[in-house]
């Protein structure tokens, strides 16, 4: 489907859900000023194109499973915003009864499995998703999201040699982007391409730049008809950054200004739009109107979190068995 | 009935289990072609072939984190750790994963994965493949622990695990892997949570679990050699455990003591006797005693190996203690 980027009307829609998802994260981080939501809460900013691009070409009984930084996957599954924002807000009505937080939404519905919040930790939950896909032989695939630290964790590499092994359907990709929280790829990885530490375990990999959605989709395609053939797992190192600190909580004094302003330059949402009026006749006043459906969708969440309120105490003890 | 060992039994629920529903596995290290370092996934491979009982890397973390996505995918794996000791290397994935991920994700996950791990001292494998561990999974909520002790409640409760819906942690003892008992032919599931009464007697109450079953058993012989009727109680789940069958029988005798392998420091023995202060506080004749393991890595050597051990004497001793005579 890599050249089927011919229509205008699905490019508007790579619009749109990246700017879903940047303003999704915009909120939050105003809510989370208001103090109407605690904790740690990692935002994508910035990463767009990768779970964009990635997603682009997944089918809806396909897996996802990802990271702590998980609003995107669960946006661009095509999770209710407002059942997230009423998660990250505490309340019965989140996804995960605010139980989870914004570390941990899940949404079965959608089969994204879950943010997981130890590094790397998600890794072989996603082997064992692939070995039920095979097991069943359902034809499925799983994808799993991760970060660059996730790379140096062991049981990264045990997933990682165990999907190649058992030659499961597992996209892996990397969201290179460049910390692990403050300390650097060049300062923690004895290999600064993490496609090649993935190298080792017989798998097809790809680097790309994970701020160009055109290229990240493409990129996924390839991995994603890999995986689905039987061929085993494939690795995709997608090169991005994160605008924000790692959390909330991060001030972020690790990295430079100039840094910062060289990787915005390359945003991914501009360049979509770029890459439409470029190709097709497409006023600023069509965007406007896209920008203006996001404004609505996400007063919309907001305004659901708003309304509702946390589970009774006396609900403390569910969840935790099957009953 | 049928005479068979504790590793038949075993092995006879797995037969049963993968029989009755195909969506049961076993994996772990050396559980297909080796047959388990224990023997207990004897001739499953050749029953069921290599998709259902797998041969993994040596990757406890990896093993149990591919069962927990594999039963989210809809399967029931049944993962083996080859020695209790390498559960350290796969806590993350039992504790931080497994254990929580319905709750976290608002009961939204269902993890149907039973994992077998052998334990406990008494042959000399060193500080490294002896240890009674079942505290670090008693711990967590999330987890159910089971502690099977002898061959018909091993198969039961092994099928009642294996069906469970929930992660249940099941406990095996290398000591009692060749333990003779009878089994009966057609054996539904245990109830997980329930004790078992093992004998009754109106002096003392002595609550076991796993090998310290039968040291038990043994120490009420002894003392009924002496006039002492000891009532004793297996716990087999531990956690959730049985609370009433404990306090109710400490309320008929007045006297306990809680038998573990482990070290006492916040084991089974201080939770057994925590409740039994907080329920049952007026009825106690005497303070509750607590017969542990030595607070040590096991050692290699035979005789300091078996001073770490709880024994049928200590336990005698203990009983006395509690009725007053040091």
């Amino acid at each position: 489907m890599g050249g089927a980027f011919v229509n205008k009307r699905e490019l508007m829609d790579v619009y749109y859900r990246m700017k879903l998802v940047r303003s999704f994260e915009t909120r939050v981080a105003e809510e989370y000023a208001r103090g109407r939501i605690g904790g740690f809460c990692h935002l994508y900013s910035g990463e767009e194109a990768v779970a964009a691009g990635a997603l682009w070409h997944l089918r809806p009984e396909d897996y996802v499973i990802g990271s702590y930084r998980d609003h995107a996957y669960y946006l661009l599954r095509g999770g209710a915003p407002g059942k997230a924002m009423a998660e990250l807000f505490g309340h019965a009505d989140g996804c995960c009864k605010g139980k989870g937080g914004s570390m941990h939404l899940f949404d079965p519905s959608t089969n994204f499995l879950g943010g997981y919040a130890i590094v790397a930790g998600m890794c072989p939950l996603a082997v064992g998703l692939g070995l039920s896909i095979k097991y069943k032989n359902e034809g499925r695939i799983v994808l799993c999201f991760f970060g660059d630290g996730a790379t140096n964790q062991g049981v990264y590499h045990e997933a990682l040699n165990m999907a190649a092994l058992f030659e499961l359907p597992v996209v892996w990709v990397c969201e290179n982007n460049y910390y692990a929280i403050g300390t650097s790829v060049a300062r923690s990885s004895a290999v600064e391409s993490l496609a090649n530490k993935a190298k080792a375990y017989g798998m097809p990999t790809s680097t790309v730049d994970g701020m160009d959605f055109l290229k990240m989709q493409s990129v996924a395609e390839r991995a994603i008809a890999h995986a689905r053939s039987g061929n085993g797992p494939a690795f995709i190192e997608a090169k991005c950054y994160r605008y924000r600190g790692h959390s909330m909580s991060d001030p972020g004094t690790y990295r430079s200004k100039e840094e910062i302003e060289h990787w915005k330059q390359r945003d991914p949402i501009p360049r979509i739009k770029a890459v439409v009026q470029h190709d097709f006749e497409a006023g600023d006043d069509e965007f406007e109107d896209l920008d203006r459906k996001v404004k609505v969708a996400l007063d919309q969440a907001v305004a659901f979190a708003e309304a509702g309120d946390e589970l009774s105490r006396e609900r403390l003890y569910e969840d935790l068995y099957v009953q | 009935m049928a005479l068979i060992t504790y590793r038949e039994a075993l092995n006879q629920a797995l037969f049963e289990e993968m029989r009755r529903d195909p969506s049961v596995l076993v994996c772990g290290e050396d559980v297909a072609l080796y047959e388990g370092s224990f023997k207990v996934t004897k001739g499953l491979l050749k029953e069921f072939g290599a998709k259902r009982v797998i041969d993994t890397p040596v990757s406890e973390g990896a093993i149990i984190g591919m069962a927990t996505g594999a039963a989210m995918g809809g399967l029931r794996p049944v993962a083996e750790l080859m020695t209790v000791n390498f559960v350290y290397l796969a806590l993350d994935q039992i504790c931080n994963h497994l254990a929580l991920m319905r709750y976290m994700f608002g009961g939204q996950a269902r993890l149907p994965v039973t994992i077998r791990m052998p334990g406990g001292g008494g042959h000399q494998l060193g500080s490294q493949h002896s240890h009674s561990l079942e505290v670090l999974l008693v711990h967590t909520p999330g987890l159910k622990v089971v502690f099977a002790s002898a061959p018909a409640n091993a198969k039961a409760l092994l099928k009642a695990a294996i069906r469970d819906d929930s992660p249940v942690i099941f406990l095996e003892h290398e000591g009692l892997y060749n333990s003779l008992g009878e089994v009966p032919e057609s054996l539904e599931p245990g109830v997980i949570g329930r004790a078992e009464l093992m004998r009754e007697g109106l002096d003392v109450t002595l609550v076991a679990y796993g090998a310290m079953r039968s040291v038990a058993l043994e120490a009420a012989e002894m003392l009924a050699q002496q006039g002492i009727e000891a009532e004793v109680i297996d716990l087999l789940t531990l956690r959730p455990w049985d609370k009433e069958t404990v306090t109710d029988s400490v309320a008929r005798t007045h006297r306990a003591v809680v038998v573990a392998e482990s070290p006492p420091v916040c084991g089974m023995g201080a939770e057994v006797a925590a409740n039994i202060y907080e329920v049952v506080y007026d009825e106690l004749d005497a303070p509750v005693e607590r017969v542990s393991g030595a607070d040590v890595p096991l050692p290699y050597a035979r005789k300091l190996e078996q001073a770490c051990i709880p024994h049928a004497d200590d336990v005698v001793r203990a009983a006395h203690r509690t009725l007053g005579r040091a």
